[in-house]
């Protein structure tokens, strides 16, 4: 007895209390860290000091003087640093999301192609797969640059498969549809029919649950989406003038021009990507009980509701946290464009460091914006994940 | 129908002719309705129309000797290859003692052919690649036993994508284990440094954490102290792939029955004791398929430090790309270090596939 209330009373030695112990461990680890920080700043400061460079985000106000190749807000090189990252910004943003949607497109179309029970069709996105992830991106990257560079003519040669399309080492130049301002109206008119779409899926289920009436949501939704725009086209006079593009000395002159560069690295993303999102598809449709599809069927539920009311939610949320991270992935990979000379984020930082010589400021900005990024989106996750929990009864 | 017994004179009706055999197999996997046939058909015009090109391009029109006239030929002009091949493979290494890391690669090689079976993983086996290490480091690098030195700056091509990658992992892993451990840890200040480590690095690109070691890191260093570029990029490429490890480790103490640690408790183990005899033995075992993928992803990373104009692999290739007499020929240059890492690749991968098979207990 003795013994036992010796142990539950105070008087242990200190160092045989593992929480006590534990307590000066963590003090020590902190002094250590907070003295490695010391030195490491100390000698930045000092180094920063010697060697004359400014400290602070002061010169995101000083001139840029640097062009940028492309831009999707008015830029020159007159402008300030911070307009300069904010082009960068929206260029990255631009390509991981017309590369996003893409691969999504591109992977599942894979992912079922690798579960086809045509042999054919099987293998070839089997190797797809193998091949596309086992070579690094960055090569990748570069073999599609040196494709366009190289592989395709100049203007003058343009490839040309119909007319108003052209190919060629300047980039991807097409046709598109003269300004007119009906096109705002018709961009418009899509937002419109999107919410109206919303709204009267959410009235649908209501009267459904109510009356068990079915409403035909999916025809009337795209009756929607095309009708709304080609009537409001058609109210703004029916314009059909186009932006021809026309060789004028050594370029096109007119319509769309994609850079080879733009078109290197969303297809060398879209393509490395996409094989991954296959796999995620495959395991997702796989994940599946066949049993479900049979119950379906055995209560009798048409196969387009089988899909959408069986099939879908019970894979997907199987497929959605994997896909989501590899998302994230093909954003943080676009950050390669700084290799083939696509002005994303990391390449307008990497241009302002090498001419501000504020390495510390740079690097920190890159990974702020990138860390924002996969902030947001692990929040997403877990909004998703608690939405899609399963209740257990 | 009616049943007939086993041993009398019993009719056996083979199945038709168009159902067994290859015929069989044709329509069972290539034709079985209408729309799979017009698919077939479809794929097989588009293989046809690409692959025959192809080989034509790759094989038939193709020149392969050193110094070809390939403008000529119109195909496939791997004389880049065969003139160039000693640069891309292994970067401003002295052409003259070329046998040293080609005997240090073969080391390298069958150390991990051997250790592809499990049954040699031993003791005896992590002393020997202890040993190997230390004899491929003093092959490269030289300076005893009469060996000429080579400066690590002139480290290049494959030799230093496979510095890179090996010493990178195997730092990386013990870091990530202990990162892993420390997430997990009951102590605060040692999990919110931890989770903070990881979850910053995972959320950066490998390019800004290379930016950092090649423009931040030398302002960090006391002045007159430098280090150099390859071991910068190294540390760099270490700390990124020890936080995905620590993550991969964390789903494996995570998926760790609680009795284990109470059973260690009840035998009086220590923390230290309890994880590295109980804990970790089993943990890791779990996690040694997504740790292949981890090391397959940092095989191909490592192509990054291009970007800060290290001579990896991909950049001897540029270099050579760059000489006016081979511009032009980038696609069978990339088409050849492309192999080069789906041979790598692809080997670890069915490697990784089949320790799945293997290591599934079924438990």
């Amino acid at each position: 007895m003795n013994t036992i209330n010796n142990k539950n009373s105070e008087d242990i030695s200190f160092w045989y209390d593992p929480d006590k112990r534990s307590i000066l461990y963590q003090i020590g680890a902190a002094c250590l860290f907070a003295f490695v920080a010391w030195y490491l700043i100390s000698n930045t400061m000092a180094n920063l000091e010697r060697q004359s460079i400014a400290t602070g985000f002061g010169f995101l106000h000083k001139e840029a003087a640097f062009e940028i190749g492309e831009s999707l807000i008015e830029y020159s090189a007159a402008d300030r640093y911070a307009r300069a990252l904010s082009v960068g910004f929206l260029n990255t943003l631009l390509v991981s999301f017309i590369g996003i949607i893409l691969t999504v497109i591109l992977g599942t179309f894979l992912g079922v192609a690798r579960l086809s029970k045509n042999w054919l069709i099987n293998k070839c996105a089997t190797g797809y797969i193998e091949l596309f992830q086992d070579i690094p991106i960055l090569l990748q990257l570069f073999f599609w640059y040196a494709f366009f560079y190289e592989m395709l003519p100049s203007p003058r040669e343009a490839l040309s498969p119909f007319n108003g399309l052209f190919l060629c080492n300047r980039g991807l130049i097409f046709g598109i549809p003269q300004a007119h301002p009906v096109y705002k109206y018709m961009a418009m008119a899509i937002l419109i029919a999107v919410i109206i779409m919303f709204l009267l899926k959410k009235w649908a289920q209501k009267r459904q649950d109510l009356t068990g009436k079915a409403f035909p949501v999916f025809y009337t939704s795209i009756a929607l989406i095309l009708g709304l725009p080609f009537v409001s086209w058609l109210i703004g006079g029916a314009p059909t003038e186009m932006s021809v593009p026309v060789l004028k000395g050594f370029n096109f002159k007119g319509g769309l021009t994609i850079s080879p560069e733009f078109a290197a690295l969303l297809l060398g993303l879209v393509l490395y990507t996409a094989a991954f999102v296959a796999e995620v598809v495959r395991a997702g449709i796989q994940s599946v009980n066949k049993g479900q599809t049979e119950a379906a069927m055995a209560i009798g539920l048409k196969p387009g509701q089988l899909l959408n009311l069986i099939i879908l939610p019970q894979a997907l949320r199987v497929i959605i946290p994997p896909l989501t991270s590899q998302m994230l992935n093909l954003t943080k990979n676009s950050s390669l464009a700084v290799a083939i000379g696509y002005p994303d984020f990391v390449s307008v930082a990497g241009t302002a460091i090498n001419q501000t010589g504020q390495a510390i400021e740079g690097v920190l900005l890159i990974m702020i914006v990138y860390l924002i990024f996969s902030l947001s989106t692990s929040a997403f996750m877990n909004w998703y994940n608690k939405k899609m929990a399963i209740i257990e009864r | 129908m009616e049943l007939t017994k086993k041993n009398e004179g019993q009719v056996i009706i083979k199945p038709p002719i168009s159902s067994v055999g290859i015929p069989g197999w044709i329509r069972e996997n290539l034709f079985s309705s209408p729309f799979n046939t017009f698919l077939t058909i479809i794929i097989i015009s588009i293989l046809w129309f690409s692959i025959i090109p192809f080989l034509k391009w790759a094989l038939i029109d193709s020149s392969w000797l050193p110094d070809a006239n390939c403008k000529a030929s119109g195909g496939a002009c791997w004389s880049v290859i065969s003139s160039n091949y000693k640069i891309i493979l292994f970067g401003f290494y002295p052409q003259n003692i070329l046998w040293r890391p080609i005997t240090a690669i073969f080391m390298l090689v069958i150390l991990l052919f051997i250790s592809r079976n499990r049954n040699y993983w031993n003791a005896f086996l992590g002393y020997t690649w202890i040993i190997s290490l230390v004899i491929m480091g003093i092959l490269l690098k030289g300076g005893i036993f009469g060996l000429e030195t080579v400066d690590i700056q002139k480290w290049g091509g494959i030799i230093l994508t496979l510095l890179l990658s090996v010493f990178g992992l195997t730092a990386a892993y013990p870091l990530g284990v202990f990162l892993a451990l420390g997430r997990q840890s009951k102590m605060p200040v040692f999990k919110t440094f931890c989770i903070f480590y990881i979850e910053l690095i995972r959320g950066v690109p490998l390019i800004s954490l290379l930016f950092m070691s090649s423009v931040v890191f030398p302002l960090f260093l006391p002045e007159g102290v430098s280090i150099n570029a390859i071991l910068r990029a190294q540390v760099a490429i270490i700390m990124f792939t020890a936080a995905y490890i620590a993550e991969v480790v964390r789903g494996g103490l995570q998926g760790m029955n609680k009795g284990q640690f109470e059973a260690a408790d009840s035998l009086g183990l220590n923390y230290f004791q309890t994880m590295r005899l109980i804990i970790l033995p089993q943990a890791l075992k779990i996690v040694i398929p997504p740790s292949v993928s981890i090391l397959i992803s940092a095989f191909k990373d490592t192509s990054l430090v291009v970007i800060i104009g290290l001579y990896d692999l991909l950049k001897t290739t540029q270099v050579t790309l760059s000489e006016p007499k081979w511009m032009g020929f980038s696609a069978e240059a990339y088409i050849f270090i492309a192999i080069i890492y789906f041979g790598c690749c692809f080997f670890m991968s069915n490697y990784s596939r089949k320790l799945e098979k293997e290591l599934d207990t079924g438990l």
